[in-house]
């Protein structure tokens, strides 16, 4: 590809200063993929607070034994559209929002491949985060079955009320919207990259989104068919999951997991990739072992589609399937292992320095690998009978995508927002807002291994008082937790607004531009940008893979 | 520079978010209709109309842009990505309802007839196929038989298959006739395998007792069926919209992804109905 055009097909040089256009259209039918990027970040950012006040609801309740402010009905909606806000909502958008600011960046493309696509999977998102809303305040309220949707239960009167179809509804809504978003992401990488840039010199941030492009891909329209076969379960008097029928229940969570599991990746993924972009900026150091990077993602990617029943273990799976799954779950750890081995690597004999995008960088190390720890106690078939349906995996997961994904999103807009709005933010309340993030949210969740261990079942609003002293604790820690990202909220309006006031360089961190294009551009980012692909592109953060 | 050498970004775009809305109407307006109330269907019918001027505009739009020589080699590289995965996620959604089936008859039914289930529940379940279950979901229905419509339908399919590939034969042979000739034959063998496929619905509907609810055979007949069926519904509005577009000159030979995309669903279609008729109506 070389040059760019507009509309009147004028070389895009001719008149550089082609700006956005004014007022609230420029939003609503923006092409541009900075600006989508800025809308994924900023809805995500939304729904992260909209999520996380239904989990100050959670946790209020279960603050004490008994039932204290809502109802159970309601607690389970509020645990039901925590868990379908935060992983559709907001981590999901947030990724696709750094996709869109960054990949183009990084890769020396002027655009994303399929800009008016690009248009719609965000209004997409919108769309069908509006229809799962929506439920909130319908008769019968919200979805309460999980974030599982599992029939029987999902399709029963007492567990839906008229929620039902605008929830699955939404689901298709999103599907949508990430595929599209997935196939722009493909597209983009292999057909806007600059030519000097080959597949092996791509940052890893890149890498791990084509990888995850293909399993948003290959795995949303099994989340679709899953849902779309609930429905006629329930209005059109199919019998999918229905044994009198010659249905089984036990179908729909195979195919719901076989989604699932490659959908928890679809968060970690990028995660990684964050991590691995952010980490040898700090560490002054090229990012160890590069290539093993790259593979170590490709087979994640690829295991994440053959373990998929290691959240069945107790469904009563022949034990050839359990043995096997158990397995197949464990080798998962090996090519994790490869990535934190590689993190901890390039940190090694560093000249660091520790700014708030590495801290929550060397939290994310820290505290992803505890949660890859549960992971695999709970692989272990026999073993999770006893953890199966407990606090313990919710504490697992949320090690996993709290300090984990969470976390690299922050460390992200740290790590970006002074390259893009050309303004500093301000480095005392950034490390506040970390070390308060941190330590709450051991706080919150460590507790909650303990809670699983001792046989506290998920999804209750009331609870024996032998775990009150733990709950307790783990919600005071979920308090400090969320009242901590009001302080996010401010550093990045502060930022927007003119942060600290100082100007900073086209490279914002020492030696940045040894790391990623984006970097060779002036802070901040002009409107558009590689209008012609750079020549040159850096490969201090692949050295050693040549 | 010329500007075929130069990728086209366009500056803004309105149909993606009056399609959204479009969409978003007419599934709100399915939902409302499903919880029984009476608003539904007009709701649904405002957003399909909705949806479809969105279709046209948007369309209309790029058959403009692509006639009047705005995209480049690169830009037609990048649409032809896109269809293929998007083709990749269709073919992803059928696996599911295929999967469905090959769960329900090689594991499900059998441990219905079988163990525990069957001594405690069910004592006088027969594993069998095709089957509406223990329960006997549905009622007694007669299963479809593969040789008769769907037989013609899979020769009909296959045809179509050919006569595509025999248009754009044409179109590479700047044969502008055999272009449109062939894509005719093509759309016109779709609607009449539609056609077909609903009078064998109309037959199992009104004499074998078969329908959508006649448990898991008829759940799994009707969805995996239904769903190509209204695929190739699809695929002919798309090829009919390239026979208009054919006969008012456009395409090139060396430039056509309208055409090829279309051409690319419609095996696709026709690929899934070889797995349909040879794992729903022959096995
Ligand atoms: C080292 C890799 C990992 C292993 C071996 C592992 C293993 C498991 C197992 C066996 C379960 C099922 C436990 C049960 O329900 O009894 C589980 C649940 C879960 N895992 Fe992981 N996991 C790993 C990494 C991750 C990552 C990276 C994420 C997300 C970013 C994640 C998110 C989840 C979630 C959300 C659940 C619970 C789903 C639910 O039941 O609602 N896991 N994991
Ligand atoms: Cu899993």
């Amino acid at each position: 590809m070389s040059a760019v055009v507009d509309e009147q097909g004028h070389h895009a040089d001719d008149h550089h200063d082609h700006g956005p256009e004014k007022g609230l259209l420029r939003w609503i039918t923006t092409t541009n993929h900075k600006d989508i990027g800025t809308l994924y970040l900023l809805f995500a950012l939304l729904m992260f607070f909209v999520g996380g006040a239904m989990a100050m609801v959670i946790r209020a309740e279960l603050f004490e034994p008994g039932l204290q402010f809502v109802d159970p009905a309601f607690f389970n909606s509020m645990t039901t559209m925590h868990a379908l806000v935060m992983v559709f909502g907001a981590v999901m958008p947030a990724f696709v929002g750094l996709a869109n600011w960054q990949i183009p960046l990084m890769i020396g493309a002027a655009d994303m491949a399929l800009p008016r696509m690009n248009n719609m999977s965000f209004w997409m998102l919108v769309a069908g985060v509006l229809l799962l809303a929506s439920t909130l305040f319908m008769e019968g309220g919200a979805p309460n079955g999980g974030w599982t949707l599992y029939p029987p239960l999902v399709l029963q009167p007492i567990t839906v009320g008229k929620a039902l179809p605008f929830a699955i509804f939404s689901v298709h809504l999103l599907g949508i919207s990430s595929i599209m978003g997935a196939i722009n992401i493909i597209a983009t990488i292999f057909n806007m990259r600059a030519p000097a840039m080959k597949m092996m010199d791509m940052p890893l941030f890149v890498w791990t989104w084509l990888i995850t492009a293909f399993l948003l891909i290959a795995v949303m329209p099994v989340f679709a068919g899953a849902v779309t076969m609930l429905l006629t379960d329930k209005f059109f008097h199919t019998s999918f999951f229905n044994a009198a029928g010659g249905g089984d229940p036990v179908l729909y969570e195979h195919i719901f997991w076989f989604f699932g599991h490659p959908e928890v990746y679809i968060m970690i993924l990028p995660t990684f990739g964050v991590a691995s972009t952010i980490i040898p900026v700090f560490a002054r150091k090229p990012l160890f072992g590069y290539a093993s990077m790259v593979w170590a993602t490709g087979s994640i990617a690829f295991l994440s589609f053959i373990v998929w029943a290691h959240h069945m273990f107790t469904v009563g799976m022949p034990l050839a399937g359990e043995l096997y799954f158990m397995y197949a779950t464990m080798i998962i750890a090996v090519p994790t292992g490869v990535k934190v081995f590689n993190w901890t690597a390039t940190m090694w004999e560093g000249a660091m320095t520790f700014e708030t995008p590495m801290l929550f960088s060397i939290a994310f190390v820290v505290l992803f690998t505890m949660g890859g720890f549960t992971g695999l106690m709970m692989s272990i078939a026999p073993s999770d009978f006893q953890y199966h349906d407990t606090y313990f995996i919710v504490a697992h997961f949320h090690y996993t995508l709290v300090p984990a994904s969470i976390f690299m999103l922050m460390a992200a807009g740290y790590f970006w927002l002074p390259k893009w709005t050309g303004h500093m933010y301000n480095e005392k309340i950034g490390q506040l807002h970390f070390w308060l993030s941190a330590i709450s949210v051991n706080i919150l969740f460590f507790p909650q291994h303990f809670l699983g261990l001792a046989g506290m079942p998920r999804r209750i609003p009331d609870y024996a008082v032998q775990f009150a002293d733990w709950n307790m604790i783990s919600s005071i820690g979920g308090f400090i937790f969320g009242a901590s990202q009001l302080l996010f909220l401010y550093i990045v309006i502060d930022t927007i607004r003119g942060g600290t006031g100082e100007k900073v360089s086209d490279e914002v961190w020492e030696d940045a531009g040894k790391h990623g294009l984006e970097w060779t551009l002036p802070s901040p980012v002009p409107y558009h940008t590689w209008s012609e692909p750079p020549l040159i592109v850096p490969t201090e953060h692949v050295l050693d893979s040549h | 520079m010329s500007t075929n050498t130069a990728y086209y970004i366009p500056h803004k775009a309105t149909w993606p978010v009056i399609g959204t809305a479009g969409l978003m109407t007419m599934l709100a307006g399915f939902a409302n209709y499903l919880n029984g109330s009476s608003i539904g269907p007009t709701i649904m019918i405002i957003g399909l109309v909705i949806f479809v001027i969105m279709l046209v505009g948007w369309f209309t739009l790029q058959a403009n842009e692509s006639e009047s020589g705005m995209y480049n080699h690169e830009v037609g590289i990048s649409y032809r990505h896109g269809m293929m995965w998007f083709i990749f996620s269709e073919i992803v959604f059928f696996a599911v309802f295929f999967g469905t089936l090959w769960y329900t008859r090689n594991l499900s039914v059998p441990w219905l007839g079988e163990g525990a289930t069957k001594e405690l529940l069910w004592p006088s379940f027969e594993t069998t196929w095709p089957t509406n279950g223990p329960g006997k979901v549905g009622g007694d229905f007669e299963p479809m038989s593969a040789w008769g419509l769907p037989f013609l339908n899979t020769l009909i399919l296959l045809t179509s298959g050919v006569t595509c590939t025999w248009a754009h034969h044409g179109l590479l042979a700047k044969n502008r006739d055999q272009l449109i000739k062939g894509l005719i034959a093509t759309v016109a063998l779709g609607f009449l395998f539609v056609t077909f496929q609903a009078i064998e619905y109309h037959d199992a509907y009104t004499e074998m007792g078969l329908t959508l609810g006649s448990g898991v055979y008829g759940s799994t007949f009707f969805m995996l069926t239904g769903f190509h069926g209204f695929h190739v519904c699809v695929g002919a509005i798309i090829l009919s919209v390239v026979v208009f577009r054919s006969s008012k000159g456009h395409f090139k030979p060396e430039n056509h992804f309208a055409f090829e995309a279309a051409a690319w669903y419609w095996h696709f279609v026709d690929v899934v109905w070889l797995g349909l008729f040879v794992f729903v109506y022959l096995i």
